[in-house]
């Protein structure tokens, strides 16, 4: 409690301090799990935080640390730029959802946002974008791109938000592939190219000739390089230094229209604590550039799912779709729900046809 | 010519200042690096050294060089005895969350119980965790004469995909919407291991300095400390001074992993929270560093730890304010280890500046 004082007491003194000689320098901070020259997921995260001094120029100062732990490191790392007087903190990944709660309940002056949890606070806001409608069409890719009718998939942590994704991208190519078959391994991490690669070249001596990543490194794309004739797509980033073979296409996350409308929020005098889960209509994922190794027949049914995502005439989970036991989940042309029971915030479970069991 | 000569005895007063020449030749050779890279070398420097301990914030991060040092020191303490005798336990990081996994199961058992009998209990499962990790290599070394270093490395990788396991079964929270990891057992006071949280006080620094206390007195006025250097130093005279190899094994490996476990525990039920993958951010490795860093001796490797949390915390410090990358940092902590154990060299040798000979 003492703590709570302190601090209060800190930012108080400090926002006093500040507000004389900076009035109109927003200081804005970012929290990466990875480096940024990582070419995915922090890669993004920091494309967006440039984009953010870009547009505000000297109205704004950023700063970031890279490379943080998900626990009790990253704690500090937060408080600290809190204690340095950042009006606007992103942490970016979703082991920062405790540290983020915790550290805000300490500034309540302090506005945060924390990317794809599901703990929100009155200075706490969450945001995420819907990748498994990325997934759908690099599913609906994948399918027919596979001659041995395996996908392997390199798989990070079993949370919703990876689980989603091997779902999505699951029915999607059984749609155009009944044959098809997913083979997942578990990394249990964002980040570690030497266990990516790892994970890459087993699948792919498993017989998988498509490789799916859902961790942040480029070395997949490196090792199905070296295999020759293997399939990828390029995740969180474009990943184009593989294109146009093997990597196909992409998801690419653009965080930088949210940073900076959340920036505005806070020199407004606006921003309010909000949940928001965009996808590709809005502009969050995006799909990267197909590359000529797409024959043009499937490219063009692609993108005709891509835009169909985007204006919102399909959803990503439309049923009819049974849970991996065979129990019904969703009806004959209804949609998942986002949240409550069996909706996409918290799915924790395959859908039918996928074999193996999400660990435990 | 500049060459090396072997020292009659090894210098006694060396080992006490080559870590302060080390730390300034790391300034000098990190404000290089620093300044190569564009930024103000001295400003640096004075961010990573100075600010954490006597900057505009030292409040908040004075305490946390203690909670950031306490689980080196209380794993280093423990592998210090090991390294003395010559027992290589390398699998510290395996105990550490063996202790935390067994310590935090005995908390969430209770849940929600409230009672001040839970807490001991949780340290006493952590610590038997932790032996019994430690006990798996010492065992196989005793009766197969397998080699503790591999076994002990080894038994981290299963220990963290236990760890994994827990996170997403057995020790789940059954609130958590289905994502992994345990209850918080931190912000519960009964299997919380902080003293007062405000001033970055556990258990475990309590606990550590207990540690340095009984080590000092067990390496350097108990019959058994000296047992454990007469084995490192000298086997065979070990051996015909009576000293019984197989229980020093047992011993050491025990006690590491003992207090490695502890040491888990009061970093899961304090800083870190919460059982979850990834948990463990190497602490156990980190402290074979300090062991070695701080000269295998207990106050030695108090001040070890601190300085090493002072780069980390320093380390921090620096790339959020001076937007230096991690890895200069990196190769930053790299440097003042480099530079320790290079200049180690002098405590048996010495530059010797011969007159030019003509050939």
């Amino acid at each position: 409690m003492k703590l709570t004082k302190i601090l209060t007491g800190a930012t108080l003194a400090l926002g006093l301090a500040t507000t004389a000689m900076a009035q109109d320098k927003t200081k804005v901070g970012f929290v990466y799990v990875g480096p940024v020259g990582d070419g995915g997921w922090t890669y993004e995260h920091n494309k967006g935080r440039l984009a953010v001094e870009e547009a505000f120029g000297d109205k704004v100062e950023t700063t970031f640390v890279e490379n943080v732990p998900e626990g009790a490191d990253a704690e500090r790392v937060i408080t600290q730029m809190a204690l340095q007087g950042a009006d606007l903190i992103f942490t970016t990944s979703f082991g920062y959802m405790d540290p983020t709660i915790n550290v805000a309940a300490k500034f309540p002056d302090v506005k945060f946002e924390h990317a794809t949890g599901y703990k929100q606070a009155d200075n706490v806001s969450i945001y995420s974008a819907r990748f498994y409608e990325g997934r759908a069409v690099q599913g609906h890719i994948a399918g027919q791109m596979t001659k041995t009718n395996t996908i392997g998939y390199i798989a990070s942590f079993p949370i919703p938000e990876v689980i989603r994704g091997i779902n999505s991208a699951y029915i999607h190519a059984k749609e155009v592939n009944p044959d098809v078959e997913f083979k997942i391994i578990w990394a249990y991490t964002w980040f570690d190219p030497a266990k990516e690669a790892d994970a890459a070249t087993a699948l792919i001596e498993q017989g998988a000739d498509v490789i799916l990543q859902h961790t942040d490194s480029t070395a997949p794309q490196a090792a199905a390089q070296t295999a020759g004739n293997v399939v990828t797509f390029g995740q969180a980033s474009d990943m184009s230094e593989y294109a146009p073979f093997p990597r196909v296409s992409s998801i690419i996350d653009d965080w930088a229209p949210y940073y900076i409308a959340r920036t505005q929020a806070v020199m407004d005098g606006t921003w309010e604590s909000v949940s928001t889960w965009d996808g590709i209509g809005a502009g969050m994922v995006g799909i990267g550039e197909f590359s000529d190794a797409i024959p043009a027949d499937v490219a063009a049914s692609a993108m005709a799912l891509k835009e169909s995502l985007a204006d919102g005439s399909y959803h990503a989970f439309t049923g009819p779709l049974n849970k991996q036991d065979g129990s019904a989940w969703l009806a004959e042309g209804e949609t998942a729900a986002d949240y409550g029971d069996g909706g996409l915030a918290g799915m924790n479970f395959y859908l039918e046809g996928i074999e193996g069991s999400i660990p435990q | 010519m500049i060459r090396l000569e072997k020292r009659p005895m090894p210098s006694r007063t060396l080992p006490m200042i080559t870590p302060v020449i080390a730390v300034i030749i790391t300034m000098i050779a990190g404000g290089a690096l620093f300044a190569v890279l564009g930024k103000d070398p001295i400003e640096a420097i004075r961010t990573i050294f100075w600010d954490p301990v006597f900057g505009e914030f030292a409040f908040y991060y004075r305490p946390q060089l203690l909670v950031k040092a306490a689980p080196l020191i209380l794993i280093a303490i423990g592998l210090s005895l090991g390294f003395r005798a010559g027992i290589w336990n390398i699998g510290a990081e395996g105990q550490y969350i063996m202790g935390a996994i067994t310590g935090a199961a005995v908390g969430l058992a209770f849940y929600p119980t409230e009672s001040i009998f839970i807490f001991p209990l949780m340290v006493v499962a952590a610590a038997i965790g932790g032996w019994a990790w430690g006990m798996i290599p010492a065992f196989l070394k005793v009766r197969f004469g397998t080699n503790e270093i591999l076994v002990s490395l080894m038994l981290v990788y299963v220990a963290q995909n236990l760890l994994s396991s827990m996170a997403l079964g057995l020790l789940k929270n059954p609130e958590g919407m289905g994502f992994p990891g345990s209850r918080n057992i931190a912000t519960n006071a009964s299997t919380s291991s902080w003293i007062n949280e405000a001033a970055g006080l556990h258990w475990g620094i309590v606990f550590a300095f207990i540690a340095v206390i009984f080590a000092y007195i067990l390496l350097y006025r108990h019959i058994l400390g000296f047992n454990i250097q007469l084995s490192g130093e000298a086997p065979r005279a070990a051996r015909f001074a009576g000293v019984n190899p197989t229980r020093l094994i047992l011993f050491c490996l025990g006690v590491s992993g003992a207090l490695a476990g502890m040491a888990g525990l009061f970093e899961v039920a304090g800083p870190a929270g919460q059982i979850k993958i990834g948990f463990n951010v190497g602490y156990g490795f980190t402290a074979i560093i300090v062991a070695f860093l701080g000269r295998l001796h207990p106050v030695g490797i108090v001040l070890a730890a601190m300085l090493m949390a002072l780069t980390y915390i320093g380390g921090e410090l620096a790339q959020g304010t001076l937007g230096l990358p991690s890895a200069a940092i990196q190769v930053f902590q790299g440097m003042l280890l480099f530079f320790l154990l290079a200049l180690d060299l002098l405590t048996n040798y010495r530059i010797a500046i011969l007159p030019r000979r003509a050939f």
